[in-house]
């Protein structure tokens, strides 16, 4: 058995290489084997466990999961602001060519709000009470760049014309409290857009939001990627959200990639059992009204994970191999991955499974 | 903003009003003649009896409140029973030195109590953390007279740096600064540690320091105001309080402010003087609360009066 493991490790390291040659030229961001882990004084919580995500550039990438699988945390870690006891402790987090793990405070606080931006869940508590929407997103810029005052003011108000603020010029003036919350989402967007980054980290942006809202700044995200060159990472729960606006998609676990696709792959042929309870999970409008899909159980405690596969006691297709060993990321072709032994056979060429 | 302030304004008078006369009733009831205080034992019945009715204090106790307000309103507080001067003299005499001891109080506290509470919540849970917060929780267990004699003991009396009583120049207000400060910086400290442990878990922080800030700008910048707020709104309430005087430190400093006057007038039943003095003392704590109110308007955007 270890020996077949460590054959299936093995096969999947060249893999990835392989497609790191491949994809390396317009690859913006590159995590790989990322481990972030909690040091509690019950145990270590392992809350990212060696995911490995690629961002290409000029692309939206989603990672969908539930709550308190690792998606903010994933995030947190390229910003290295994972708040303590967290800690990364292996792998490595490429941006631009660029290796972030293991770069000094001062280094990252240059990459920060710079090169890698993000825009959080809550508009209502993200921004400071006590300053000008205006005052927050200057700063932003005069922290990274020389420039004025004044200079810094125009930049921000073109940025605010940019992501559709009315009275752009007024509005530099107002309070936080002052606006709606799609009006604060959107100065947030500002603020995440106005350094032009690389990346920009998208935790959650719309699900503090209703619905029409949430329709107007996801177009506005796809808008401004399509425009600059900034790649963005889309943290949700909202498969629907993925749907509208991601090209990408990795799903997570407990601290694990389960299934990554191309996002109409993803949907058109789901592997997963998780996934497919994820999209199981969505309301659908036109079918006869029926009890809303659930999936069974709950996000294990990280603390006492279950052996074999994590996903196993909720999986409707549990397997006893399911509950011995954990599966690899087997790849079934189109770009497509799944952590799952139902997708063993299904490995594409090149694997000696 | 200035609507704001004429009805609070508006608002203190009936306080005014309402404190006196549970004040003006209070004194009718504790027992004590004047006139006996005012002339010392040895005075012949009928004669306490003539001062009594010359003074008023035999009027049905309404009359003796209304005449009293109406003087009040024109200024005229009365004279004090025992020293016949007054009222509005002695406190107007009694009164800078009082503001003397608050305002160097008050620098004490802010001076020590503010980075110390920054400090502490910066470097929480360490050595530094601990000593300053024990320093405060000293600062605010220790009795004022116990603490104050102490001091006089070591740095006047045992090493003889500092005069022991007296308020002839600002070296004689150091001590009583130190020992009433103290009390004040203690509160400040904890009070601003607490709050900026509290205002550092809020989102603003996070995405401050996913702007690219560094830490000074993150604590100093965008937390220290949000957690100010309230420790700015106590401060401005510990100097009104330190400006109603602060009795004990004057009493054992020799400092013949506001609570001076204030006690001894208690202890010799002076009623226009304690009268006069307690209602100067309740203006001044509304007027210190109505400018808590006013600051907290004036730094937090989200009460501003638009």
């Amino acid at each position: 058995m270890m020996t077949n493991l460590a054959a299936g490790r093995a096969a999947d390291r060249i893999m990835d290489m392989a497609a790191d040659t491949a994809a390396e030229a317009q690859e913006m961001l590159a995590i790989t084997d990322l481990k972030t882990h909690f040091f509690t004084q019950k145990g270590v919580v392992p809350a990212v466990d060696g995911v490995s995500i690629r961002i290409p550039e000029k692309q939206v990438m989603g990672i969908v999961g539930e709550s308190g699988c690792g998606k903010s945390v994933t995030a947190m870690s390229i910003l290295q602001l994972v708040s303590r006891p967290g800690r990364i402790v292996g792998g490595s987090i490429m941006l631009d060519g660029e290796e972030l793990v293991g770069k000094s405070v001062k280094e990252m606080r240059n990459i920060r709000g710079n090169k890698v931006s993000v825009i959080f869940q809550e508009p209502m508590t993200s921004l400071n009470p006590v300053y000008t929407v205006g005052r927050q997103v200057s700063e932003a810029i005069t922290v990274h760049r020389q420039v004025g005052k004044q200079e810094a003011r125009q930049q921000v108000v073109e940025m605010f014309k940019a992501v559709g603020i009315p009275e752009a010029e007024r509005r530099f003036n107002s309070f936080p409290h002052q606006l709606s919350g799609g009006l604060r989402q959107r100065v947030m967007i500002a603020m995440a857009m106005v350094c032009q980054p690389k990346l920009m980290i998208a935790d959650e942006p719309t699900t503090a939001l209703d619905v029409t809202i949430e329709a107007q700044i996801l177009h506005l995200m796809r808008r401004l990627e399509e425009k600059s060159n900034t790649s963005i990472m889309l943290i949700t729960h909202n498969m629907g959200v993925v749907a509208e606006i991601c090209d990408f998609v990795y799903v997570m676990y407990a601290g694990k990639v389960m299934e990554q696709a191309p996002v109409f792959e993803l949907f058109d042929h789901t592997k997963h059992p998780y996934t497919k309870g994820l999209l199981n999970s969505i309301p659908k409008p036109t079918e006869e009204k029926q009890r809303l899909y659930n999936i069974k159980g709950m996000v294990p405690n990280l603390l006492r994970l279950p052996k074999g596969c994590r996903f196993s006691p909720r999986c409707e297709y549990a397997m006893p191999e399911c509950r011995e060993r954990e599966p690899e990321l087997y790849d079934c072709g189109k770009n497509h991955k799944v952590r799952c032994f139902l997708y063993q056979k299904d490995q594409g060429g090149g694997a000696d499974e | 903003m200035a609507r704001y302030i004429i009805k609070r304004i508006l608002v203190a008078f009936p306080v005014l009003i309402a404190v006196s006369l549970i004040l003006f009733v209070l004194l009718n009831v504790v027992p004590g003649d004047p006139v006996t205080v005012m002339m010392r034992e040895h005075i012949k019945p009928e004669l306490i009896e003539v001062f009594r009715e010359r003074m008023g204090l035999n009027d049905p106790i309404l009359v003796q409140f209304g005449r009293y307000m109406v003087n009040a309103l024109r200024g005229d507080f009365g004279m004090s029973y025992k020293l016949q001067r007054d009222v509005s003299a002695m406190i107007r005499e009694a009164f800078p030195h009082t503001i003397k001891l608050a305002i160097y109080a008050a620098l004490v506290a802010w001076i020590i109590g503010i980075p110390a509470g920054i400090l502490s919540a910066v470097k929480q849970n360490t050595l530094v953390d601990r000593a300053f917060m024990s320093f405060s929780l000293m600062g605010v267990s220790l009795p004022v007279f116990w603490a104050g004699l102490l001091m006089q003991y070591l740095f006047a009396f045992k090493l003889g740096w500092l005069p022991v009583t007296g308020y002839y120049s600002p070296r004689y207000y150091i001590l009583p600064a130190i020992v009433l400060g103290w009390q004040s910086a203690g509160t400040i400290a904890r009070l601003t540690r607490s709050n900026l442990l509290e205002v550092m878990k809020n989102d603003y922080i996070r995405t401050a320091r996913a702007k690219g800030l560094g830490e000074t700008v993150v604590v100093v910048g965008h937390a220290l105001k949000n957690a100010m707020l309230p420790v700015v709104t106590m401060m401005a309430m510990q100097v009104a309080g330190l400006l109603g005087g602060a009795v004990m430190t004057e009493s054992i400093f020799g400092i013949p402010g506001l609570g001076r006057i204030t006690v001894d007038a208690m202890g010799t039943r002076d009623m226009p003087l304690l009268q006069g003095s307690v209602l100067f003392i309740t203006a001044i704590i509304i007027i210190g609360n109505m400018v808590a109110d006013l600051l907290y308007a004036f730094l937090d955007p989200r009460i501003r009066v638009e």
